[in-house]
């Protein structure tokens, strides 16, 4: 598979606790700040990734998963 | 307010319209004196075109204005002879630096590159700029000044457009063959001929001052506030002019009263708060603004051409207003001449339209972007804002994600139809479409720019080990080349010193630092092609004749 695709198969080694952490973060926190550390975050991981094109494609996944209700 | 600037006032005269009572028709008429018709004029007169410069006032800019000319529009003006002055009065800075609420987010050093004639800008306030752009027209014979004339009427025709203009001693009629429109965003032009200027206000109302600084010593520096205390919840700039005057701009939200926010009893504690309560200083000029992003669709109709603001404009942020219009002077007058001289054919105009709406394009995303980031719409936005902001005092990697303006550089144009695509493998240098790039040279010892040697006319660039080396074949293809109807005159550029200042009348000139051909990624025996705008429209790395003969043509849209 070419680096630039965006990877969208199950590839968490330890999803529970990778959630409980991410849970764990939001503990205590306003909205506003959830917010802002939600930013953090992504904006760290998103410089880990790197690639512009899947960076994109992660945002286009986000943008077409909208919401049922 | 204003005490270090005096106002020459230019004053009208009757025009020899008006002495005779004739209408006359003039090659070119340029409106509106601002920088970018006053470049236009420059440009012409250089290139032997007589031209009449119509504006409606009889001064140059009143207050700073645009502040920030960039490394494009300074070599622009120094082809136009225009820029030792601004390079003596404008101050350049090298360290910026951002905060966000009540500390420092990080500090850079912009250490210019060296081996360019010119710094990547200058901060020069755009009166100065103007007298210097006038002094050369002053006395030009080619050159027709005529102020307090107000362009009231326009009939276009089909090979002339025919003028009405107001004047303290009545109206006259007058025609111009092409009428070139720089008369700003508010183009006097632009509404007689009932033509589209598409876009948006921005609501954001920001308040511009500038001060003169009486404590010695203050840092020569940027500084860009982000929510500061002293303004929270938006965004606030310090940087420095001429004259020890430094502008500060405070955004003032969008709900401001714009007139009680430009008294000096609201003004000046601001600025205290922003400087501190031991900086010492008086103001100079107060004015309020907000910005349009807009532009026309078209900026060329019939034989009316539109640059700078008349045809679009953005939010300041990155000083791509005036430099913009610049570089559209620059793409367009060196196309007109050849279209009014019969060689070119209307094609090479409407490669102005593409390559200028294209610039236009990208100057507007690149401002856009920069106001998102200085002024978030949403919650979301701020938070995004926000989080880049914080991340970016501990870690480098949220740095390049900040934007207080992405400053003003030569638009590339790839896909221009001037150009002729590479078919020879280059690992670097400026691509067909992109702007020449600068290095040092001597010529017989004396240091000089490889910029300084191109435009006017097509210019080659032969990279030599050594001139000995050319065979005599090319050398008079060369000197065939320097003679066409079109010509193309080659500088060589030596890796070793030459002997002598010139090649049977070919320049000759020494890559001293071996940055030329570093820069133009160039073995022995390449070829650059430039435009007279010093724009590179195809390039090689052997020469052949018939190659760039056929480059030339194309990029000049030669009628055969």
């Amino acid at each position: 598979m070419p680096e630039t695709t965006l990877q969208t198969e199950p590839r968490l080694q330890e999803p529970d606790l990778f959630y409980k952490s991410l849970a764990q973060l939001h503990a205590g926190l306003t909205p506003e700040e959830s917010l802002l550390v939600n930013s953090k975050l992504l904006l760290v991981l998103a410089n880990h990734i790197g690639d512009h094109q899947v960076l994109l494609q992660a945002i286009d996944l986000v943008k077409s998963n909208v919401s049922t209700d | 307010m204003q005490r270090t600037y005096q106002y020459e006032v230019f004053p009208f005269r009757p025009s020899p319209e008006q002495r005779t009572g004739q209408v006359m028709r003039h090659p070119v008429i340029v409106v509106g004196a601002g920088p970018v018709g006053l470049t236009a004029a420059n440009d012409l007169v250089r290139q032997g075109i007589p031209v009449v410069l119509l504006d409606e006032d009889d001064k140059v800019s009143l207050g700073s204005r645009a502040i920030c000319f960039a490394k494009r529009s300074l070599e622009i003006f120094d082809r136009l002879g225009c820029v030792e002055p601004m390079r003596r009065k404008g101050i350049t800075w090298n360290v910026g630096r951002v905060f966000f609420r009540d500390q420092e987010v990080y500090r850079f050093n912009l250490l210019p590159e060296e081996g360019h004639a010119h710094p990547a800008f200058i901060n020069l306030q755009q009166y100065y700029l103007e007298e210097y752009l006038i002094q050369p027209l002053r006395d030009h014979p080619l050159a027709d000044l005529r102020w307090r004339n107000r362009l009231v009427g326009l009939e276009p025709g089909e090979d002339h457009v025919h003028l009405t203009v107001e004047t303290p001693e009545g109206v006259y009629e007058t025609e111009a063959e092409w009428l070139i429109a720089a008369d700003g965003a508010r183009s006097t032009t632009r509404k007689l001929l009932g033509l589209d200027y598409e876009g948006r206000l921005f609501q954001e109302k920001f308040l511009i001052t500038d001060v003169v600084m009486k404590t010695a010593d203050f840092p020569t520096e940027r500084w860009f506030w982000f929510d500061p205390p002293f303004n929270p919840g938006y965004s606030a700039l310090l940087h420095r002019q001429a004259d020890n005057v430094w502008r500060i701009d405070m955004q003032l939200g969008r709900h401001a009263d714009v007139e009680l926010e430009q008294r000096p009893e609201r003004v000046l504690p601001r600025i205290r708060a922003m400087l501190g309560e031991d900086i010492d200083f008086e103001l100079e000029w107060i004015s309020i603004y907000s910005f349009h992003s807009r532009r026309m669709e078209r900026f060329l109709h019939g034989r009316v051409l539109f640059v700078g603001d008349a045809a679009h404009i953005v939010s300041p942020f990155g000083a791509r207003g005036a430099n913009s219009g610049i570089q559209d002077v620059d793409n367009l007058i060196w196309k007109l001449k050849l279209v009014m001289e019969g060689k070119a054919g209307p094609e090479l105009l409407e490669s102005f339209n593409f390559e200028r709406t294209r610039a236009a394009a990208e100057n507007a995303f690149h401002t856009e972007t920069s106001t998102e980031f200085i002024s978030p719409d949403t919650p979301g936005q701020l938070a995004l804002r926000n989080a880049v902001l914080e991340l970016a005092r501990e870690h480098e990697f949220a740095r390049p994600l900040i934007n207080s303006g992405r400053l003003s550089t030569a638009t590339v144009v790839p896909d221009s139809p001037l150009n002729t695509p590479d078919r020879d493998p280059f690992t670097g240098g400026p691509i067909p479409g992109g702007p020449a790039t600068d290095a040092p040279l001597t010529r017989a010892g004396e240091p000089t720019f490889l910029l300084k040697q191109l435009g006017y006319t097509f210019n080659g660039i032969l990279f030599v080990e050594r001139p000995e080396e050319i065979p005599e074949a090319m050398l008079a293809d060369l000197q065939e080349l320097a003679a066409q109807e079109v010509p193309i005159r080659t500088r060589i550029v030596a890796a070793q010193p030459p002997a002598q200042a010139e090649l049977q009348g070919i320049p000759l000139f020494h890559d001293v630092a071996g940055l030329a051909r570093e820069r133009y990624a160039a073995q022995p025996g390449a070829f650059y092609l430039t435009r007279p705008d010093q724009v590179v429209c195809a390039r090689w790395q052997r020469f052949q004749r018939n190659l760039v003969e056929q480059a030339r043509d194309r990029a000049a849209c030669l009628v055969r």
